[in-house]
């Protein structure tokens, strides 16, 4: 991988679920070598969520659709940290590598006796980075907390909601790539700093601290003026229309967001009714944004003639903002996206090729790619203990007969399940 | 105390959300972050509230205040041939340019990345705009509402009974920036090694669908389409907001472990027992079952007892924090999370703080700069015109 940005970076990445592999990974598709390490004790818990076709098969763990989305471009290893001899090979393992990922509790690393001071002991100039909830001190140091959490304890969860309803969790964890995404920035910006004085660091994440920013403007309203952040709906706070539209299709919506008085008149053209444009109700941005239920009723009877993809390209043909609201199934069939290669084939180990998000960010000279597939379980144990560390193939299968590693788990944990 | 990126210069384009998260970032870990501002106006969202005391002042954004901490700013007109000669010879001397307009406009001036890599072969750029620099869309209109919609996030959010709904405030918008962030992080360290510049493309639609999860990977290997759950998880229950006495908290029970814990905890051992909720699938098809015993329950309890009792059960509940309660938070306050900034014309306020922390490199956050306040130490300072020169430039209206 010698022409992607980080040849020659060695991460081990002991993250599960979600926000760690996802920033692993995004590492991953930019040609750092990361290692993933479970266990036959603890696999990623998101190795049993979703198979190919619904099919489990024999070998559940190997086939989780979810797994390889933020695992792909890994190498996999087993390694029993709650062994001395797992724990010798992970410190042999940190002497060869620059990047450490943990996402555990903060008691974790330390019960393992593989906290930063101890790995700065073995590699001075490591970068390690922990990404706990709630963060490695204060009174919710050990409070459980998920991505769930993250969104509630944010002070995002209560602002979101329809305008007449209670607080509602979003359809994805959204603090969990938001955590991903400032990890891997944040790695790269101390690997940038290492690079130019030899200095390692270590790095925490707390997830909850991240995802409050991004209410920034909600948290300044209340520091500015008192104002607690309150739930809208599709409503904005300054302008109308503003919203989500039915469209003829069953579940089929379009949203509009015309809030300038030329955007406006636009809109009134395109749904065949300039007179709209003159009505005094309506007839500037405050009398429209006071009067936004009525406007709202009025439009929605012209999407309801269309299908949303229709509104979008007749809207934004007249430079009107406006969007299908797309289904998966629909983000998959889409031509712009399909233009723009954005979704990638991985070749799903005993499973067949299937569609995977690539790369999220396109950089001209250095694209990247899906090169390998997430790794079976303990895929790699032989490759990277004999051929990286040098372990000799006696002792692998000691290694193997004692439990440490493994491609089978322990007990197949169905943690979500 | 050098900051991780204190070698770094970036001439910053941006404006509204997006690019301005993206340069705020490099700007915190210590990047000289240099902001080109439109003279008179300004970076639109100095118009766009909430405002301090609810009067519309272009210092006095709350959303600009926050957005552009750290930042210089200076005035330039990049319509007119002194405005494009300036701007090329800024960017002759920086490492990164980031900008958010919409695809083509810089091109259309000139000062695209192909007109800007001339000048400066090894420069980064990032373009940050809602549907990319190709294909079909790139000249649509985006908006936050219209980016989460078009990127999947939309559909499967809020009641199944209802409108899809928008996550509150600007989703979207930020995690497109911190997406630009991190490709040009990327983009800095291939130049670092090979002294190759590029150019990143960043779209928002894109940042948005890469920050799925299930409901993509569903259709993907499954064929299902994801629908709106009303806050309800889709592979475990519960796991969702529920009312309680005095406000609102979060009930999560996300494995089979903790919901045994959870019947001892409601004293409830029936239900630990029941057949019919032994897996998470079992209980996402009982939801209601399950909810009528838990809910009544929850109700009788206040917020933080509950919160507090279930944490000592080891069951991540969470309380439903509003903004007012953020600043009163022990965790956040002991942790000295929010930073109190001092701004001369708008007020002294707290501020959401670092991202992250770095044991070795400085978090720096200083108050958002003027419009124009850095005109004569960059023009007159780098570019060593004089301050006639800078008259002349502002009476042409170039500054």
């Amino acid at each position: 991988m010698s022409g992607l940005p980080l040849h020659g970076v060695r991460v081990i990445d002991l993250t599960m679920v979600w926000a760690g592999p996802l920033a692993a990974s995004m590492l991953a598709d930019m040609g750092a070598e990361v290692i993933k390490v479970e266990s036959r004790r603890r696999q990623d818990a998101v190795r049993y969520l979703i198979y190919p076709k619904g099919e489990p098969g024999e070998d559940p763990w190997n086939r989780s659709g979810y797994f390889q989305r933020f695992n792909r471009n890994k190498y996999g290893i087993t390694l029993d940290l709650t062994t001395r001899r797992g724990v010798e090979i992970f410190k042999q393992l940190v002497l060869t590598s620059d990047v450490v990922m943990e996402n555990f509790t903060p008691r974790v690393m330390e019960n393992f006796g593989l906290d930063y001071p101890v790995l700065r002991s073995i590699r001075p100039d490591i970068v390690m980075i922990s990404m706990p909830a709630f963060g490695r001190s204060g009174p919710y140091r050990d409070y459980l907390g998920f991505g769930n959490s993250v969104e509630a304890m944010s002070g995002l969860s209560s602002m979101m909601g329809y305008e007449d309803g209670p607080p509602i969790l979003g359809g994805v964890t959204f603090g969990d790539p938001v955590a991903g995404v400032h990890a891997a920035f944040a790695i790269l910006a101390a690997l940038h700093y290492r690079e130019r004085t030899g200095k390692g660091q270590h790095i925490e994440i707390a997830q909850r601290e991240c995802f409050t920013r991004f209410i920034g403007e909600a948290i300044m309203d209340y520091t500015m003026n008192g104002r607690v952040g309150r739930r809208m709906g599709n409503r904005h706070q300054y302008r109308a229309p503003h919203g989500c539209y039915p469209c003829k299709g069953e579940d089929e919506w379009v949203v509009i967001d015309a809030g300038s008085d030329e955007e406006w008149d636009k809109l009134c053209e395109v749904m065949g009714k300039p007179a709209l444009a003159q009505d005094k109700r309506f007839f500037d941005s405050l009398s429209r944004w006071k009067n936004q239920d009525e406007l709202n009723k009025i439009i929605s009877e012209w999407t309801r003639q269309h299908d949303h993809y229709e509104v979008m390209r007749l809207l934004q043909g007249a430079g009107v903002p406006a969007g299908a609201v797309l289904t998966n199934k629909e983000l998959l069939e889409d031509e712009h996206l399909k233009k723009r290669h954005f979704f990638h084939d991985i070749n799903h180990p005993g499973a067949g090729v299937f569609p995977q998000v690539g790369p999220p960010v396109k950089l001209s000279c250095t694209p990247g790619s899906i090169r390998m597939h997430g790794p079976r379980l303990g895929e790699h144990n032989q490759l990277i203990l004999s051929g990286l560390l040098g372990v000799s193939g006696d002792e692998l299968d000691a290694l193997v007969k004692e439990g440490i590693i493994g491609t089978e788990p322990l007990v197949a944990q169905q943690h979500f399940a | 105390m050098s900051g991780a990126l204190s070698d770094l210069r970036v001439l910053d384009l941006t404006r509204h959300i997006s690019g301005p998260y993206c340069t705020k970032l490099l700007a915190e870990f210590g990047a000289e972050v240099i902001k080109v501002e439109t003279p008179g106006a300004g970076d639109p969202s100095r118009r766009i509230g909430p405002f301090v005391g609810d009067l519309p002042h272009p210092e006095k954004s709350g959303l600009f205040l926050y957005l552009n901490t750290g930042k210089k700013s200076i005035t330039l007109d990049l319509r007119c041939e002194s405005g494009k000669k300036l701007l090329k010879e800024l960017a002759r001397d920086v490492d990164v340019v980031v900008e958010n307009f919409e695809a083509g406009i810089l091109e259309g001036l000139g000062l695209g990345y192909e007109a800007l890599s001339q000048i400066n072969p090894s420069l980064v750029m990032t373009s940050i705009s809602s549907f990319g620099q190709t294909g079909p869309y790139k000249e649509y209109k985006g908006t936050d509402i219209v980016e989460m919609a078009m990127g999947g996030l939309m559909y499967i959010t809020g009641s199944p009974k209802r409108e899809p709904l928008k996550y509150a405030g600007s989703q979207s918008q930020y995690v497109g920036g911190a997406y630009g962030a991190t490709g040009t992080m990327l983009a800095c360290m291939y130049r670092d090694s090979t002294g190759i510049g590029q150019h990143v493309d960043v779209s928002v639609m894109e940042a948005v669908i890469s920050s799925l999860s299930d409901s993509m990977i569903t259709y993907q290997y499954e064929g299902k389409i994801r629908m709106r759950l009303g806050g309800l998880n889709w592979a475990v229950h519960p796991s969702h907001i529920m009312p309680c006495k005095d406000g609102y908290i979060l009930v999560s029970i996300l494995t089979q472990g903790r919901w045994g814990d959870f019947c001892q905890f409601m004293n409830r051992p029936d239900l630990g027992e029941d057949p019919r909720f032994q897996t998470g699938i079992g209980r996402v098809s009982h939801a209601k079952e399950i909810d009528a015993a838990v809910e009544p329950w929850v109700m009788q309890w206040n917020r933080e007892e509950l919160f507090q009792a279930a944490q000592a059960w080891r069951l991540p509940f969470s309380l439903v924090l509003t903004t007012e309660d953020l600043l009163k938070d022990p965790q956040l306050i002991e942790r000295k999370y929010f930073e109190r900034i001092e701004h001369p014309v708008a007020g002294t306020f707290d501020y959401p703080g670092r991202p992250f922390q770095m044991s070795e490199t400085p978090y720096k956050v200083s108050r958002a700069p003027f419009l124009g306040e850095h005109n004569i130490e960059i023009y007159c300072g780098r570019l060593g015109l004089s301050r006639e020169d800078l008259v002349r430039l502002r009476t042409n209206a170039v500054i």
